[in-house]
């Protein structure tokens, strides 16, 4: 569809572009990235016709940009720019119609029906037609941004290019914006380029992203590829971290803040912190800790301040309820969003505390275990599902900074603690007679400061790994024998 | 639903032409009866009409009256009514171009341009070979030209954006300037001061049928470059950038409409000074009342700007008389005020 051949060029005097070569497809949406000035715009300006370039070829439909007249170029590409001015006020439906000016004819150019089916259409697929009346200097930036987009749709391009068309929309119209545009893309073969300031965007919704760093291509690849740590913090120069998007397959990219929330670098986590009441044990840290957890409340990855392991008596009926959790919190005063919470029915009185203290690190372990329901986890599918309140609860509390790999062999550590220590009291499963290894409803937190030593594994033969193993075993034992001994 | 908008769409575009129309032909009328020799309208029917035909002229009309009106009034009237055509339609392309509801060819200096051209001819006697008559209004036009490029060149060079504000401040840098060359040509040359401010200040007086033959043409082209480009300068109201996105040959179609206002403005400078404002208030009240869209906004600041320039004239020849006042007087002392009006409701539109 569009073909750029070491495309150079820019502004009087002034080269702003150097050696640009690159292909889009029928139907790709392609970003364009780059930091300010490396010539994200003037790119855009160049393939619209707006400024000349010095040297190189821009084939459109297999034909140069340069043979293609004003008129003929408006039917096949449309630009919706980062800025306009409307000096004048004219309606909303004068404004889109101006995009049929390429496809009339003559000097008499008639309205046909067909111009005005176009146009109603374009209104209504920008959701402008029910203005069509207004005067657009009365409209918001972001429905004006809408007016435009439609006078764009009108000329009904093959090509539509975008400068930051999400600029002056609100988080619902961008994410509209998007949606169409990949639709468009996909449905009616459209083809899509467009910059993009805002890298997630760019990464969630684009098939090809074109990196421009100083009037040069970086890389121009996959997202995935394009929206690579390393890459990006080099070109734009700043400090960035690259996750995963929480429910689909694209990359996102959160800024590093240089200055750090003010909180205590100094803040130990440890026994006199913990509040143990008869109906619950909490834990209220000064600050927020990163928290990987199975809790009831506040289970996955997060940052949390408040870890409460509430008591339930076991003979009153067992309700297995989040809702039932979160009014408990509310009413005790603790901020459902800031707390992982789980539950026990074993006695707050027989919890096993451990404070212990490594060169670097220490570590708080605190564990709760009711062994009622002990489960040989290779033949649970002899038990039916059914929640109880015998369970295993391990906190763990970590004074460091420790890596996503780190929390995740913690968890294995403190997971094979526990069924050693299960192994070694021989606590076994009541309805197979084995060796049970826990119970269908322990839960288990890992939080850390994310302050001092970076720990970044905690395999059972690694110092962390050394301790958590340990103590957690201790804590286990000691808690099953407190329980069993009430 | 679709139908009925359309329908009072086109109803109410075709309001505004009959009652612009007939603006123009009241004004007209009463510009011709109305005078120290009132004359019946009915009487000025059956003159031009007479004329018109070559038909013999009733007794019952006083000769006098067909003088006055066939002599003096009608082509005063119709003198008039060039002009201010011309320099309705001029503003109201160069505001579209420019997007500037403030740009008018007096307030771009466009005028000033002319006259300094027009003056040169007059008090240097300049004569150009083949143009004869027309060395005038063809010296003036080209000053016109010369001088909304050197305007644009310069505002251009203050601010890469042509704010509106820097556009005009530069307009009237350059009127102050060449009107003070003017000045100093007048006073070189020793002639009467009186009459030259007279003929500054703009008037349309004791020019008769001559002068109608040298605007005409220049009218008659400048317009319908003007008429033929509405639906570009509609384009080109919401820039130049977008205008060329849109499919218009943007470079051309600007020469085109700069040109075009040029031939107008200059021509009306030629035949009757600069007359100040007309090119400013007329499109702005026609866009108030009929909205913005070029393809209509400029044939019908051509018929009000006439009607207007008509009443104006009418109102400089009754209102001290037996002495005329210069109609610049007039249309500045509208003209002024209603540029302040539209300056403050920009200012209160981009503090909103």
């Amino acid at each position: 569809m569009l073909s750029i051949q070491h495309l150079t060029g820019g502004y009087a005097g002034e080269t702003i572009l150097k050696d640009i070569s690159f292909d889009v497809h029928t139907g790709e949406l392609f970003g364009i990235l780059g930091p300010n000035g490396s010539g994200k715009t003037t790119l855009l300006k160049m393939l619209s016709g707006v400024i000349p370039f010095s040297d190189g070829t821009v084939m459109i439909k297999n034909k140069s940009l340069k043979s293609y007249t004003a008129k003929e170029l408006a039917k096949t590409i449309a630009v919706l720019p980062q800025h306009s001015s409307q000096a004048f006020s004219y309606t909303v439906k004068e404004t889109v119609s101006l995009g049929r000016y390429a496809h009339q004819q003559g000097w008499f150019q008639s309205w046909s029906s067909h111009d005005e089916t176009v146009v109603q259409h374009a209104m209504e697929q920008t959701g402008v037609a029910e203005f069509e009346n207004q005067n657009i200097q009365q409209l918001s930036g972001g429905e004006r941004q809408r007016v435009l987009l439609a006078q764009a749709l009108a000329q009904e391009p093959e090509i539509l290019l975008l400068d930051e068309p999400t600029n002056h929309l609100d988080l619902s119209y961008q994410k509209e914006l998007l949606d169409s545009l990949r639709s468009w893309t996909k449905e009616r073969d459209l083809t899509v380029i467009s910059i993009f300031h805002d890298l997630n965007l760019a990464g969630l919704y684009c098939d090809r992203l074109l990196l421009l760093e100083s009037g040069r291509i970086n890389l121009n690849d996959s997202p995935n590829k394009v929206l690579c740590e390393g890459r990006i913090k080099e070109v734009y120069r700043t400090n960035i971290q690259k996750q995963p998007h929480p429910s689909v397959p694209a990359p996102q990219l959160v800024l590093l803040p240089e200055i750090e929330p003010i909180q205590d670098k100094h803040v130990l986590i440890n026994d006199s912190m913990l509040q143990i009441e008869e109906d619950y044990l909490a834990l209220r840290s000064p600050i927020p800790l990163r928290t990987m957890s199975s809790g009831l409340v506040g289970s996955g990855i997060g940052w949390h301040q408040v870890f409460v392991n509430r008591h339930i008596n076991k003979k009153v009926k067992y309700h297995h309820n989040q809702n039932d959790m979160v009014l408990f919190m509310k009413e005790k005063g603790f901020e459902p969003d800031e707390t992982v919470g789980m539950m026990t029915s074993v006695l707050i009185k027989n919890a096993s505390i451990q404070f212990i203290k490594e060169p670097g690190f220490s570590v708080l372990i605190v564990v709760t275990a009711g062994i009622e329901n002990a489960t040989d986890v290779s033949r649970g599918s002899e038990h039916t599902f059914q929640l109880s309140a015998g369970t295993i609860n391990i906190w763990v509390f970590v004074n460091a900074h420790l890596t996503e790999g780190a929390f995740i062999q913690s968890m294995m550590t403190v997971t094979e603690a526990k069924t050693k220590a299960m192994y070694d009291l021989e606590v076994t499963d009541k309805k197979t007679g084995t060796i049970a290894t826990g119970t269908p409803t322990d839960s288990i937190l890992i939080a850390a400061t994310q302050n001092g030593q970076k720990l970044n594994c905690a395999g059972t033969t690694t110092p962390l790994g050394n301790l958590v193993g340990k103590g957690v075993y201790e804590c286990t034992v000691q808690a099953i024998k407190n329980n069993q001994s009430s | 639903m679709q139908k009925r908008f359309t329908q009072t769409f086109l109803t109410n575009k075709t309001t505004a032409y009959i009652l612009a129309a007939i603006f123009l032909i009241m004004a007209m009328l009463m510009g011709i009866s109305i005078g120290t020799v009132s004359v019946p309208i009915f009487d000025i029917f059956r003159i031009i009409g007479a004329n018109i035909f070559h038909l013999q002229l009733d007794e019952s009309i006083n000769p006098m009256h067909s003088n006055i009106v066939m002599n003096i009034r009608l082509p005063r009237v119709i003198l008039a009514g060039l002009v201010g055509a011309s320099l309705a339609i001029a503003g109201a392309s160069f505001q579209g171009l420019l997007r500037n509801p403030l740009a008018d060819p007096y307030t771009l200096g466009v005028s000033s341009g002319a006259s300094v051209g027009a003056v040169i001819t007059l008090f240097f006697g300049v004569s150009l070979p083949f143009a004869g008559l027309f060395t005038l209004p063809l010296l003036s036009i080209i000053f016109a030209f010369l001088t909304i490029i050197i305007v644009l060149i310069f505002a251009r060079r203050i601010d890469r954006g042509m704010k509106v504000e820097t556009i005009i401040l530069t307009g009237i840098i350059f009127s102050s300037f060449l009107g003070a060359l003017i000045s100093l040509m007048i006073a070189l040359t020793g002639d009467e001061i009186r009459q030259i401010i007279g003929w500054l200040l703009g008037s349309v007086s004791m020019r008769g049928w001559e002068y109608i033959q040298i605007i005409l043409p220049f009218f008659l082209v400048g317009s319908l470059l003007l008429l033929i480009n509405g639906r570009e300068l509609n384009a080109m109201s919401f820039g130049e950038e977008k205008a060329q996105h849109i499919g218009v040959n943007v470079q051309r179609r600007k020469m085109l409409v700069l040109i075009a206002g040029s031939i107008l403005s200059g021509a009306a400078v030629a035949v009757s000074g600069t007359i100040g404002f007309v090119g400013l208030v007329i499109p702005h009240l026609t866009r108030l009342l009929w909205g913005p869209d070029h393809r209509h906004l400029l044939p019908l600041s051509l018929l009000t700007g006439s009607g207007f320039l008509v009443l104006a004239d009418l109102l400089a020849r009754t209102i001290i008389t037996p002495t005329e006042l210069p109609i610049g007087v007039i249309t500045s002392i509208i003209g002024a005020p209603v540029f302040a009006i539209i300056l403050m409701n920009r200012r209160t539109e981009s503090r909103g």
